[in-house]
């Protein structure tokens, strides 16, 4: 069993308190699995309790929240219940993201509704969520546990796919926003990551693309399993990651 | 004083007004209170983040509305998050002052609350018709997702606009804990810990789980502060021995930091049948009064709001200076038109020369 002897392998994650948002499918629910089994407390968000619910249900020790980072309204209940069920927290994940329109449109064709749907998605509210977590993640480094915020990038943050604006244009924000998170809290030791996982066969890819050859895209498990070698790697000491 | 009404955490003509060790008072914009610190300084300052902790509801057995407020808790365990001593008001909210506030109907032990999504049953009254104690029916998740859904910050009339909870979370809220804000912190942006960590300033935290500081009620007032359950993380407890070590202030911002570590500093310690003025890391639950005759063991110098005489605040901060001194600094507050309550100006006190000597020679 090669498979069984990688994850006895990999980097222990054993106590950490880790939060994920959009954690009810693709790479969010695969990082879930991921970090649970590596040892960690996981909390997980997503906006469909139907979902939320069934997901904790499959996952004993899991804590499920109910919350659409998008809403302003949302973020402070969500991190209550973060910091609340996990007596504090190390990593924060922003894995939440919305495309904007779908079909995919190009600019020109693109609603104001939903590039603003993407920026609230995609750069508002993992900014509000960071920001409302942030003093539990410098304690958390003051307390010499490590702190890492995890913003989920794509390649479409730096080319320019025809097509991919209202989600290309709000991945650059958030990836060019991480790197200034990552300068300005250098000194209370917290990292700010932004990460490219790679194409994926997930429902957010199939959406996108939907004529996708499904063997030529990454697994989510592949990509989780190699974020959270990352998450290890950053949580131990410094890293120069900033794909 | 002027309260304070606009729930801005740091208006940009915010005062601040400090005593040194010798009695002296100067006035500066409270943006500016860094410079009253040394690169020797070890400043700490409480964590905790506050709990949606007002909630509305049905007192079961008569079907009149309440609103129950959680007022505190006997320790920081996570486990245990689902009993607490609660205030209940009559029907209302916090429009209304709370010395006008009708109280709840009879409280006995058994009733049950519906709190929104949340349910409670009084386990004990302790010993005057609006405090219970209760405990939340369900599980530690559903009480969170409840409480995040239901619960609003506690707040008074001098505040008319109702409080979202990102106006009572401090920069730094980490622990999930307190009752009310620990207000002093509202002044720490990250501009100012980032100017602290340029100059060479220690900075640390501590999490008290800060209770409720007025019922309106005279007799239940006089019960106040409540023991509070607080928790010292090692790295703070070494950063004290650091800054006692190399002959640094520690200066603690808020009156919750001062009552954490006095008496942490006076907690018996395994090997001795009392306190030896170290600070442990740990948790406690800090249940004493700090006044006038109070030797403080610890903190040097105090950042806190204005507060009016009357108050435990106020007599804390006898603890740092004289009568005289602090009644002096009282008349400049007036005087100069300070804003006061949790929203309002600063005090920064620094411990008399006089009182550093009388506890350097009881050590």
């Amino acid at each position: 069993m090669a498979h069984h002897s990688e994850i006895d392998l990999a980097a222990r994650l054993d106590g950490v308190r880790v939060a994920i948002t959009g954690g009810t499918s693709g790479l969010g629910l695969a990082l879930v699995r991921e970090l649970l089994q590596r040892g960690a407390h996981v909390a997980f968000v997503a906006r469909t309790p139907a979902h939320v619910h069934a997901v904790a249900a499959a996952h004993p020790g899991v804590h499920g929240i109910v919350g659409d980072v998008a809403r302003k309204d949302d973020i402070h209940p969500i991190a209550l219940q973060i910091i609340g069920n996990l007596g504090g927290l190390d990593v924060l994940v922003n894995n939440a993201s919305s495309l904007g329109p779908t079909p995919l449109a190009l600019l020109g064709d693109t609603e104001c509704e939903d590039l603003e749907l993407a920026l609230a998605t995609n750069v508002v509210g993992p900014f509000r969520l960071t920001k409302a977590l942030l003093g539990s993640l410098a304690a958390s480094a003051r307390a010499g546990r490590g702190a890492v915020v995890l913003n989920v990038s794509s390649d479409a943050a730096i080319n320019a796919y025809p097509g991919w604006g209202a989600y290309g244009a709000s991945k650059a924000a958030l990836h060019h926003m991480s790197r200034i998170w990552n300068e300005e809290l250098a000194a209370a030791q917290v990292r700010v990551l932004s990460l490219d996982p790679g194409d994926m066969d997930t429902p957010l890819h199939a959406v996108a693309v939907p004529d996708a050859d499904p063997g030529t895209l990454k697994r989510p498990e592949v990509a989780a399993r190699e974020l959270t070698d990352v998450l290890a790697a950053a949580l131990s000491g410094p890293v120069e990651l900033h794909t | 004083m002027i309260p304070a009404h606009a729930p801005i955490q740091r208006p940009r003509d915010a005062k601040l007004l400090a005593v040194d060790a010798q009695g002296r008072i100067v006035e500066m914009p409270r943006a500016r209170f860094v410079d009253l610190l040394e690169p020797s300084d070890l400043v700490i300052a409480n964590d905790a983040a506050t709990l949606p902790a007002s909630l509305q509801g049905v007192h079961v057995r008569t079907g009149r509305e309440i609103e129950v407020r959680l007022a505190g808790r006997g320790s920081l365990d996570a486990a245990d998050i689902r009993r607490f001593s609660a205030v209940v008001f009559g029907a209302g909210d916090f429009r209304t002052r709370t010395e006008d506030r009708p109280l709840p109907p009879p409280l006995r032990v058994g009733d049950g609350f519906e709190l929104g999504p949340l349910s409670a049953t009084v386990e004990e009254v302790l010993g005057h018709p609006r405090f219970v104690s209760v405990r939340f029916a369900g599980s530690v998740r559903a009480f969170w997702a409840g409480l995040a859904r239901h619960g609003r910050p506690i707040q008074y009339a001098h505040v008319p606009a109702p409080l979202a909870l990102w106006d009572v979370w401090t920069p730094i809220a980490a622990a999930a804990a307190a009752f009310e804000p620990p207000s002093a912190s509202f002044v720490l942006d990250w501009a100012a810990i980032h100017a602290m960590h340029r100059r060479g300033i220690a900075f640390a935290t501590l999490t008290l789980a800060a209770g409720i500081s007025s019922t309106g009620d005279p007799e239940l007032d006089a019960r106040f502060p409540l023991g509070e359950a607080y928790r010292i993380p090692h790295a703070t407890a070494a950063a004290i021995r650091a800054a006692q070590a190399r002959g640094g202030r520690i200066v603690g911002v808020g009156t919750t930091v001062v009552r954490a570590l006095e008496h942490a500093a006076t907690r018996a310690c395994p090997q001795r049948s009392r306190g030896d003025g170290l600070v442990r890391a740990g948790e406690a639950l800090a249940d004493q009064r700090i006044g006038s005759a109070t030797p403080l063991r610890i903190v040097d110098a105090i950042l806190s709001g204005t507060h009016e005489p009357d108050t435990s605040h106020y007599s804390l901060l006898q603890a740092f200076v004289e009568d005289e001194a602090l009644a002096r600094a009282g008349r400049t507050l007036e005087a100069h038109g300070y804003r006061t309550h949790e929203f309002g100006d600063s005090v920064f006190v620094q411990k008399s020369a006089a009182r550093a000597e009388v506890v350097a020679d009881a050590a």
